[in-house]
């Protein structure tokens, strides 16, 4: 950044242009809902390289058009208890130790919720800020902040990797694939997958035939790492799952394995909270209004913001004269659901703040099933076999 | 054997001239979103006899005040068509607006008022001019249509905003916002009553149409199911006006209401994602379009029991009787 101090925080307060319903109007002082957005300009993720490569359930670019459409979307709601505009606040913040500045910054604005669209350490940093305000994590994936780095004031709308991971041991549960071939990465994000999916291999009772390590290499003298056809060329195995944080090395993994199986983790078939393919229950026609919108197709990312401001418009609407605690507690107890477009009420889980809800199981331009599998069964809710449950939860500031 | 062929005969002769009023032809109609096509059953003997061609992605449908005609909602072609039952073919294609779900007629026949996905709007159709005649912006994802009894007011859900708006038709404006459960659906005038069901709420809400007042929520639980699953959306209510019919989607079951009492007098279990409704005029027959099954389930409601399922084609949609 070569900006000066001051203009590290970049700001913008987009006034929506819904405001056209014709609905009875009230006579009273302009009083606009705002709900705040935070990037950092330092998230790889969101360079236009990673974007270019579009790898699976990768972000397709900044989610501030599902932010938009959810306050659109959450007008007549809004104005039912005495809003008359939405407003979304967007900051961004170079690094994450400057997240809890641009924090302060919405919050000065008037902002009580704010979505932080953030690597794990932005969240970290905006956690432990000690603001009054609900956050929302819709970027983050990591189990930490589930467990350790937890905290009382943040809610997750994206899927954990417990939660994809378990989809997928799901998935190859349900077809009989107990025996699959693992291949992982070096780096750490890889070596967090890879926890993940060791926890849901043997919740659901898989047995991999092995679990070997790869590294994006063309050096002959460690090609048994580098080269596909030389790490399955195992006797058996009944898929490949393949945990690469990055993703360049899963894309060249379908199709170039020794025996013809299925592939499935970071490439192939993916864990996805959100898929512009998924034809149920609306699902299309909000794809469509983010299509229209953003000009690109709707992500899990895009999808996790637009749920954490449709939750934030839900819980005023529904408790407005709640403080943040109250709300917090309310969504935290199940007093709110929201609509996520997947066929049911999603609530939040009480012992970490993460969104219930199912998953597709998406591959290239389609979306095979949903997770959970019809047969996996859960004492309260089906959805709970997804994640961490309750008692093996490991956040302690609930 | 001689006797009988021209009795046949006289029967077919018959046919060919109840066809040619297409009025109470004893056929139950089935819209396909994914074939594009409208399944036509034979309801005597409980059976697909055709499948015509009919647009993109048809959806609800509704007879004309005469019967003659079926009006056809298909989202795809962003219109209405009109489905001439007696000539087996579409006689008119109005434009009525973007994506087109649910639809409703004025009591005379002569507004059609439609509900537009896309552009969250209402919009008014003059029948007899061909022509748009007013639209009004309503909250998100629009889709039930419901006119008053007495024509001066429409009745539309957002599914978005959980709000039923009510809309003057003379002034053509919002008059009210009533909130309902999540993801509201579909509508049915019982009485002075007006149901609605919401899908991510498990329920009805029941609101009296005298003064908009929410007046009670009636859940539903089949036993065995999970609150989750039960996603309630297509309604019908049987021809003496006392019980009402709920699909109840992913729970695949439909719950019988007694409306006079609110209260569930039993589930019948039909097919995956049951949400299509329509009774026979003689309120024996139940008709129930499975969406996530793609076919038919028939209800004999004397006894309250599935007797028949028939394939209708891919995702059917809404089903009307015209027997």
């Amino acid at each position: 950044m070569t900006e000066g101090p001051g203009h590290l925080l970049q700001r913008r307060a987009l006034l929506l242009a819904g405001s056209a319903l014709a609905l009875p109007a009230r006579a009273q002082q302009p009083r606009p809902f705002g709900v705040g957005l935070v990037t950092q300009a330092d998230d790889e993720r969101y360079g236009p390289q990673a974007l270019q490569k579009g790898y699976p359930d990768a972000p397709g670019g900044r989610s501030a058009p599902a932010a938009e459409i959810a306050l659109n979307d959450s007008l007549v709601l809004l104005r039912l208890v005495g809003w008359t505009e939405a407003r979304l606040h967007a900051a961004e913040a170079a690094t994450a130790a400057e997240v809890p500045a641009a924090l302060r910054r919405l919050q000065q604005q008037g902002v009580r919720h704010v979505v932080l669209e953030l690597p794990a350490g932005g969240v970290v940093a905006a956690a432990s800020a000690g603001l009054d305000l609900v956050l929302f994590n819709a970027a983050a994936p990591d189990d930490a902040l589930r467990a350790a780095q937890c905290a009382v004031r943040l809610l997750h709308t994206l899927p954990s990797h417990a939660m994809q991971m378990d989809a997928i041991a799901q998935l190859l549960a349900a077809r009989k694939w107990s025996r699959p071939l693992v291949l992982f990465g070096p780096l750490p994000g890889d070596q967090l997958l890879r926890t993940a999916f060791q926890r849901s291999a043997k919740r659901f009772g898989l047995k991999p035939v092995a679990e070997r390590p790869f590294k994006l290499s063309n050096d002959p003298r460690e090609r048994d790492l580098g080269n596909v056809r030389l790490l399955t060329a195992d006797r058996e195995y009944d898929a490949v799952v393949v945990l690469d944080a990055d993703g360049e090395f899963a894309r060249d993994v379908p199709y170039r394995t020794v025996l013809p199986r299925p592939v499935m983790g970071s490439n192939g078939e993916t864990a996805q909270a959100w898929s512009p393919y998924h034809e149920r229950y609306g699902a299309p026609q909000l794809s469509r209004r983010f299509l229209r919108r953003a000009q690109r197709p709707m992500t899990s990312y895009d999808w996790a913001t637009w749920m954490a401001v449709r939750t934030a418009a839900e819980v005023t609407g529904t408790f407005p004269h709640a403080d943040s605690a109250q709300q917090l507690q309310a969504l935290r107890q199940g007093a709110v659901a929201v609509d996520g477009y997947k066929g049911q009420r999603l609530t939040y889980r009480g012992w970490d703040g993460q969104l219930r809800q199912p998953l597709l199981l998406a591959h290239g331009n389609g979306v095979s099933d949903v997770a959970p599998f019809e047969g996996f069964l859960h004492p309260r809710t089906a959805l709970d076999t997804l994640g961490f449950d309750e008692p093996e939860s490991g956040c302690r500031n609930r | 054997m001689r006797a009988w062929q021209q009795l046949e005969l006289a029967l077919a002769a018959a046919v060919l001239a109840a066809g040619v009023h297409a009025k109470d032809t004893g056929r139950v109609f089935v819209s396909s979103e994914k074939d594009n096509a409208l399944a036509v059953i034979d309801a005597a003997r409980g059976e697909v006899i055709a499948s015509h061609p009919l647009c993109k992605r048809p959806r609800h449908m509704q007879l004309s005040p005469d019967r003659t005609q079926l009006l056809v909602a298909c989202s795809d072609d962003h219109r209405v068509v009109v489905w001439d039952i007696a000539a087996n073919k579409v006689v008119a294609r109005l434009d009525v607006g973007e994506d087109p779900e649910m639809f409703d007629l004025s009591p005379d026949g002569r507004m059609l008022y439609v509900s537009n996905e896309e552009d969250s709007e209402l919009t008014a159709f003059d029948l007899g001019a061909r022509k748009k005649t007013f639209a009004v912006k309503v909250g998100g994802e629009p889709e039930g249509v419901k006119v008053s009894a007495d024509g001066k007011l429409v009745y539309v859900t957002s599914e978005v905003a959980s709000t039923v708006h009510v809309i003057d038709v003379a002034t053509r404006k919002v008059v009210k916002d009533i909130p309902v459960g999540k993801r509201p659906r579909r509508f049915l005038l019982a009485g002075g009553e007006l149901w609605v069901s919401s899908e991510l709420d498990a329920s009805v809400s029941i609101i009296r149409t005298s003064d908009h007042s929410v007046q009670a929520t009636v859940r539903f639980l089949p036993q065995g199911m999970r609150s989750e699953d039960v996603t309630p959306v297509g309604m019908a209510l049987s021809p003496d006006g006392r019980t009402a019919y709920v699909g109840l989607g992913r729970a695949h079951h439909v719950a019988v209401v007694d409306v006079a009492s609110r209260q569930v007098k039993g589930y019948v279990l039909a097919g995956k994602r049951a949400w299509g409704l329509a009774v026979s005029r003689d309120g024996k027959r139940l008709y129930v379009a499975n969406g996530l099954s793609d076919d038919l389930t028939i209800v004999d409601t004397p006894s309250l029991k599935a007797t028949r399922t028939l394939r209708v084609g891919r995702v059917p949609h809404t089903v009307v009787v015209d027997d």
